[in-house]
């Protein structure tokens, strides 16, 4: 609740036993991003490696979580089994205000569990469960499964990997309540190595408001520019799948493994096509108004005599980029198909869609064969990749095991290494050219969401290092303010600081409000030294030839640019790092 | 006298706007819990949600099982609640057909009020404030009449 302090919950698997630990550091770091980094601080390991069982598995919310609209998101962080560095992903679903009702700012999960188990955490609960008969249970299945076991249906947040995460697959998510993911750099894997299927949180707390009228009308406020100012319009229409169009139209979708970036098959898996004829309907993060949540239907006929069965599944840009035309499916209910296998044997869909179009590729320069992929993997082909992806996830055979540990570890066995579309960890949906592909190669999380560097290419015509960097460094610590929240990023353009600031004075947070400022700066350094610690060597990552040569709306790229720009992010990075927390 | 409805439940998106504004602006509370109405998923995300709250009884059972005169029959239906004749016994909650009856942890018991306060937080307009008695109340489900 309101406190001057952190309320985590320390949880040893092993012993099945947890404690609650008071920590200090609200003020400096706020909550989210930076509560998981102090967390990991103190309960991980710089020396160890990821599978090590006593690295620690960290979710954290912030001091506006559950006050304000759109403060909705949890951010997971641990050592990354895709990278063996420390690093974050972030979700929404239940699981923020979850915690926030369970009374915890953090949850800290070490250990590992003597048999495959599930984890339930409330205010007033904590118990390990022995689920051993869940074993290789596909996520959606284990949804249902443990909605049966456990009370507190609507009030409570089910986390969960499927098959990938049990196996270790550094490509598996963790799947929140059904439509949300902490999906990227293999949370998954981390859950499945501490035997832990899922995690149910319990959120049955009653807090107090602060007295007065001022967090009402400050939260009519906030509820009134999420709802009605159009400022939430393209997440609430059509959704992100919106880009779609967008960027086909200046030639910067990734396309067939990035072979090209437009094409006028866009039609066809456009958010506009998305929404006229799979949308099912909506669905929102609890305490979010806006309901960005996508959900489409796809049907699947099972047998003659017109018997049927239907899926539903929620979409967005990116999966649609990286299942859809990064694999060259050009119609919207093929995604979905495949999207649906993907959910449910817990993988992350843009790992798993781009790496898979690198196999398709490779297998079209005779580099691999069925040896390798067991079906013939082709361009279009929605069966053959519906296939694939079960491979991937259940590491069907070396190759595929190989390929789930991260597409340059395939491509360094087979060949292929210039055309893997890889900047850190598999590519986000955006050949907006180079401050994008800096951007996510030496971003904190490799991600397009770490900072802006996409829409940077697209308002900057000019080649200036110097103001990039400058751009990409402070938009970074701009958004781990938002993350330490914790906000969705969403709503960036209704909480600045200004607002931030009163909503956290509204709730007493005086002294974090009136340092505000130096938050996100210190959450982006205090990151960025574990993150080094951990074995990251910035201005190091590999950037294929592939993203040398591509051409989009601006012509072709420019490779001194880039390299240029790679080269003075990572020292900005590195004397970021180096300063005083 | 009007009464909370929920005529197009099918639009939920389960966000909870509802009850955290009913929490917030009736009960000064921070909670989806002890609110007059309650979201829940009905069956798993995949099938939707239900709100839980009072259906505005014209004989409600939870004030006939009232010992203390705490809840008593309100005009046009519901009940009308005075906290300070409560004493938490939870025969209210256990009385009610449809569980709208919430009850914390210090007993104190939560119902719907038919205020409407809930209802301008609802951003696909699921909730409506109608005249009771109105033959029309749980019509219009797939709320057809509210685009």
């Amino acid at each position: 609740m309101i406190r001057d302090h952190f309320r985590v919950l320390v949880v040893d698997l092993g012993r099945g036993r947890g404690r609650i630990e008071e920590i200090d550091g609200r003020d400096r770091v706020a909550g989210g991003s930076g509560l998981a980094a102090l967390l990991f601080g103190k309960y991980g390991s710089t020396d160890l490696p990821w599978d090590d069982p006593g690295q620690p598995l960290i979710f954290a919310i912030g001091p506006l979580t559950g006050f304000f609209p759109l403060m909705s998101k949890t951010v997971c962080a641990f050592r990354s089994p895709y990278l063996d560095q420390y690093t974050e992903s972030h979700a929404g679903g239940r699981s923020a205000l979850a915690l926030r009702f369970a009374d915890l700012d953090g949850l800290v999960i070490t250990g590992r569990a003597a048999t495959l188990s599930c984890l339930v955490a409330g205010s007033r609960t904590l118990a390990v469960e022995d689920v051993h008969f869940m074993a290789g249970m596909d996520v959606l299945e284990s949804g249902k499964l443990l909605r049966s076991m456990f009370g507190g249906s609507g009030h409570r947040s089910i986390l969960r990997i499927g098959p990938a995460g049990e196996q270790g697959v550094a490509m598996a998510g963790i799947n929140a309540d059904t439509y949300r993911h902490f999906g990227r750099l293999g949370g998954g894997a981390a859950m499945g190595m501490k035997n832990l299927k899922a995690i149910v949180i319990l959120g049955d707390a009653v807090f107090t408001l602060p007295p007065g009228k001022t967090h009402a009308a400050l939260f009519s406020r906030v509820y009134e520019m999420a709802t009605s100012s159009g400022m939430m319009t393209k997440y609430h229409n059509l959704g992100t799948a919106a880009n779609l169009a967008n960027l086909n139209r200046i030639r910067a979708l990734p396309w067939r493994n990035l072979q090209a970036t437009s094409d006028p098959a866009i039609s066809g898996v456009s958010g506009e096509r998305f929404a006229g004829e799979a949308l099912l309907r909506n669905s929102a993060c609890s305490g979010c108004p806006v309901g960005c949540i996508h959900v489409g239907f796809v049907r699947e006929q099972f047998m003659a005599q017109h018997r049927y069965l239907f899926k539903q599944v929620a979409y967005d840009y990116e999966p649609v980029f990286a299942l859809g035309t990064m694999l060259g499916i050009t119609e919207t209910f093929g995604v979905l198909d495949i999207l649906d296998v993907a959910e449910r044997m817990g993988l992350d869909a843009m790992s798993a869609g781009v790496a898979l179009a690198w196999a398709t590729e490779a297998t079209e320069k005779a580099m691999i064969g069925p040896g390798e992929t067991i079906v013939p993997l082709r361009f279009g082909d929605r069966d053959a990749y519906r296939r694939a992806m079960r491979f991937l996830a259940g590491a069907e055979n070396g190759f595929y095991r190989l390929l789930g540990q991260g597409t340059m570890k395939a491509a360094a066995v087979y060949g292929g290494a210039e055309f893997a579309c890889v900047l850190g960890q598999e590519m986000a949906g955006y050949a907006t050219g180079e401050v994008f592909f800096t951007s996510q190669a030496e971003g904190f999380r490799h991600s397009h969401l770490d900072s802006g560097g996409y829409s940077y290419d697209q308002q900057h015509a000019e080649r200036d290092v110097g103001a990039a960097v400058e751009f990409l460094v402070r938009d970074e610590a701009d958004r781990c303010l938002l993350t330490s929240m914790v906000s969705c990023l969403f709503a960036r353009t209704i909480y600045g600081r200004e607002l931030l600031a009163e909503c956290l004075q509204g709730l007493g947070y005086t002294d974090m409000a009136s340092g505000l400022d130096r938050i996100g700066p210190r959450v982006q350094r205090l990151r960025w030294q574990l993150r080094i610690r951990t074995g990251f060597r910035p201005g190091t990552v590999e950037i294929p030839k592939r993203f040398f040569r591509l051409e989009n709306w601006k012509g072709a790229m420019d490779p001194s640019y880039l390299k240029e720009l790679q080269a003075a992010y990572g020292r900005a990075i590195r004397e970021l790092a180096a300063e005083e927390t | 006298m009007k009464i909370l409805t929920t005529p197009a439940m099918n639009r939920c998106i389960g966000c909870h706007s509802c009850s955290l504004a009913c929490a917030r602006l009736v009960h000064r509370r921070l909670s989806w819990d002890t609110a007059g109405i309650r979201i829940r998923s009905s069956g798993g995300l995949t099938t939707g949600f239900t709100a839980a709250h009072c259906l505005a009884c014209l004989s409600p059972p939870c004030a006939a099982a009232c010992p203390t005169g705490a809840l008593s029959p309100r005009q046009g239906g519901g009940v009308i609640v005075r906290r300070k004749l409560c004493i938490g016994c939870g025969e209210c909650v256990a009385a009610c057909p449809v569980d709208a009856i919430f009850q914390d942890s210090d007993g104190a018991v939560y119902v719907c009020l038919h205020c409407g306060r809930c209802v301008e937080f609802c951003p696909h307009h699921c909730l409506a404030m109608e005249e009771a008695g109105s033959r029309e109340r749980g019509a219009g489900t797939t709320g057809e009449d509210r685009v």
